[in-house]
């Protein structure tokens, strides 16, 4: 199966290589979808910058901001840490590597479909799930073999434990598989042409079904796998509390599938269906915090390492950012503050609150602590890049969500906003004009963020410039040595 | 919403997997010495 399998156990070597390719196509990928993001925020400012070109036209390259960045940066990110952790925790070679290979060759060709067909128009028109039948199938060939290798290196590992972050990779990648597959049966009509297997609201059902669980599964289980593995790591010191970690991860997989339905409060959808979402997006607010707080004890007794690395600086303040998005996600689904802020760009600041600051700054301290060692190297090329880096995107995430929490609420209040005898006060049109400021420290924010990606890059080409790649050898015999009764040989 | 008798049997298919994943996990002893599970990741250097 794999060269190192047929010489002795001893030579085995892990699979630096995918994790290579995937670390380095997040930054790639990082800069392409959050550029794309910015130049969208820069057309609600200056409408002209469409240039009168429809593949330019904000409607087609908002799916591409959202595919970009969640699906190519942040599962690249994904791809690298989940391969990474799951072969020195098991202390194993991937299951397969041409597998292995072909998700990463297979992910990035779905990447560049999307680039292609959404600009042409091309879309299903669900949210987060606008690609088309024949990239749908793609994917989900792409997914199972994820699975395989992922689930294959677990069944061949030589410690009996298997460690936490790797459940929450699991589950994931678990979850990520049905709910794609479900919400994407559709009919197709012609090459580039489908319709949906569903009608109305059962459409619209399967898809806050679909939409929320990816939230949860693959911007929110996942980057708590990388979490699990990378924070104690960067801190030297084992997770706060390994216990809590279990009893969370147990919690949330029960919890997460059901709260869907808060993205439908007051619609057609039957009363009890939206009362069930909202109880349980309260419900998962106890085990979202649970993996926050377990994050940041982590660094009980070595606070005083925040001065001086910023590494962690980047891990603490991604804890702390989840902690705030998910406590905002769970009253946002309450009903009466639903009435105030959906539709209104209060969601929008939220969505970026976890995205910028969670899920992307979890990344950038996960591959700043990865990177280095895929090339034989102890640290970054530069410290101080990585601290000028974090101060650039924290104050971009702050201005972001700041300007939009603003601009949601002010935008809640105008629409709603009745005279005596029953009339609205302000037509739409007024309540837009007061928007425009916070458009544009928005975009300052939003710019922001995008340099501090660009310094990464740089830094990142700095660190691996002349340095030859490096696949270290699998230890062996420690701590537990791999017995029959637990794992496959590995000549299977 | 005929849809739930989709959404729902799927769910509860969900909940009956991780169910059957939480008891392989505690009656396996996956569980049996998390203390040493949490300093796991350092016992071997990854530089």
């Amino acid at each position: 199966m794999i060269d190192s399998s047929i010489a002795a156990d001893r030579l085995e070597t892990f699979n630096y290589k995918v994790v290579r390719q995937f670390a380095v196509m997040t930054v790639v990928w990082g800069i392409v979808g959050m550029a794309v993001g910015v130049l969208i925020a820069a057309q609600l400012i200056w409408p002209q910058l469409n240039f009168d070109i429809p593949w330019l036209s904000y409607g087609r390259l908002r799916p591409l901001h959202t595919n970009a960045v969640i699906f190519a940066f942040g599962g690249s990110g994904l791809f690298a840490t989940s391969y990474y952790v799951v072969q020195r925790t098991c202390q194993a070679r991937l299951f397969s590597d041409k597998l292995a290979a072909f998700t990463f060759w297979g992910w990035q060709a779905v990447i560049v479909a999307a680039a292609i067909t959404l600009p042409l128009g091309y879309t299903s028109s669900k949210e987060y799930a606008e690609l088309e039948w024949p990239i749908d199938i793609l994917i989900t060939l792409v997914w199972v073999a994820y699975a395989v290798v992922f689930f294959g290196t677990i069944a061949r590992r030589r410690v009996r434990h298997i460690y936490v972050a790797n459940w929450f990779f699991g589950s994931y990648i678990l979850t990520i598989a049905i709910l794609h597959i479900f919400n994407n049966i559709e009919l197709p009509v012609s090459l580039w042409k489908s319709y949906s297997a569903y009608a109305g609201v059962q459409d619209a059902m399967v898809q806050w079904w679909y939409g929320h669980n990816a939230v949860g599964f693959f911007l929110t289980t996942s980057f708590l796998g990388m979490m699990y593995y990378f924070v104690p790591k960067q801190a030297g010191r084992p997770i706060y509390s390994y216990r809590l970690s279990i009893v969370h991860f147990w919690a949330l997989a029960f919890t997460y599938m059901w709260a869907g339905p808060h993205h439908l409060l007051y619609t057609s959808l039957p009363d009890w269906t939206q009362s069930l979402g909202m109880a349980f997006s309260l419900i998962l607010l106890a085990p979202s915090w649970g993996g926050m707080i377990n994050g940041i004890m982590t660094l009980q007794g070595a606070w005083h390492r925040l001065r001086t690395d910023p590494i962690l600086k980047f891990m603490v303040t991604a804890l702390s950012f989840y902690g705030m998005s998910t406590f905002e996600g769970s009253m946002m689904s309450i009903r009466t503050v639903n009435a105030l802020s959906h539709y209104t760009d209060w969601t929008i600041g939220h969505v970026h609150s976890g995205a910028l600051g969670w899920v992307a700054m979890i990344t950038f301290g996960s591959l700043y602590y990865l990177i280095p060692r895929l090339y034989g190297r102890a640290s970054m090329y530069s410290t101080r890049a990585v601290e000028l880096h974090f101060w650039v995107a924290t104050i971009g995430v702050v201005l972001y969500i700041a300007s939009m929490w603003i601009a949601g609420v002010q935008q809640g209040l105008m629409w709603r906003d009745t005279a005596t005898d029953g009339t609205l006060v302000y037509s739409f049109v007024e309540e837009l004009k007061t928007r425009l400021p916070y458009y544009v420290i928005r975009f300052v924010g939003g710019a922001m963020y995008l340099s501090g990606v660009f310094i990464m890059a740089w830094n990142v080409w700095m660190t691996l410039r002349g340095q030859r790649a490096v696949d270290p050898a699998v230890p062996l015999g420690e701590p537990q040595p791999r017995s029959a009764a637990i794992a496959t040989p590995a000549t299977a | 919403m005929s849809i739930l008798y989709l959404l729902l049997p799927l769910s509860l298919l969900f909940v009956l997997v991780i169910g059957l994943a939480l008891g392989w996990a505690v009656f396996s002893g996956q569980f049996d010495d998390p203390d040493d599970a949490g300093s796991s990741i350092f016992h071997e250097p990854d530089t």
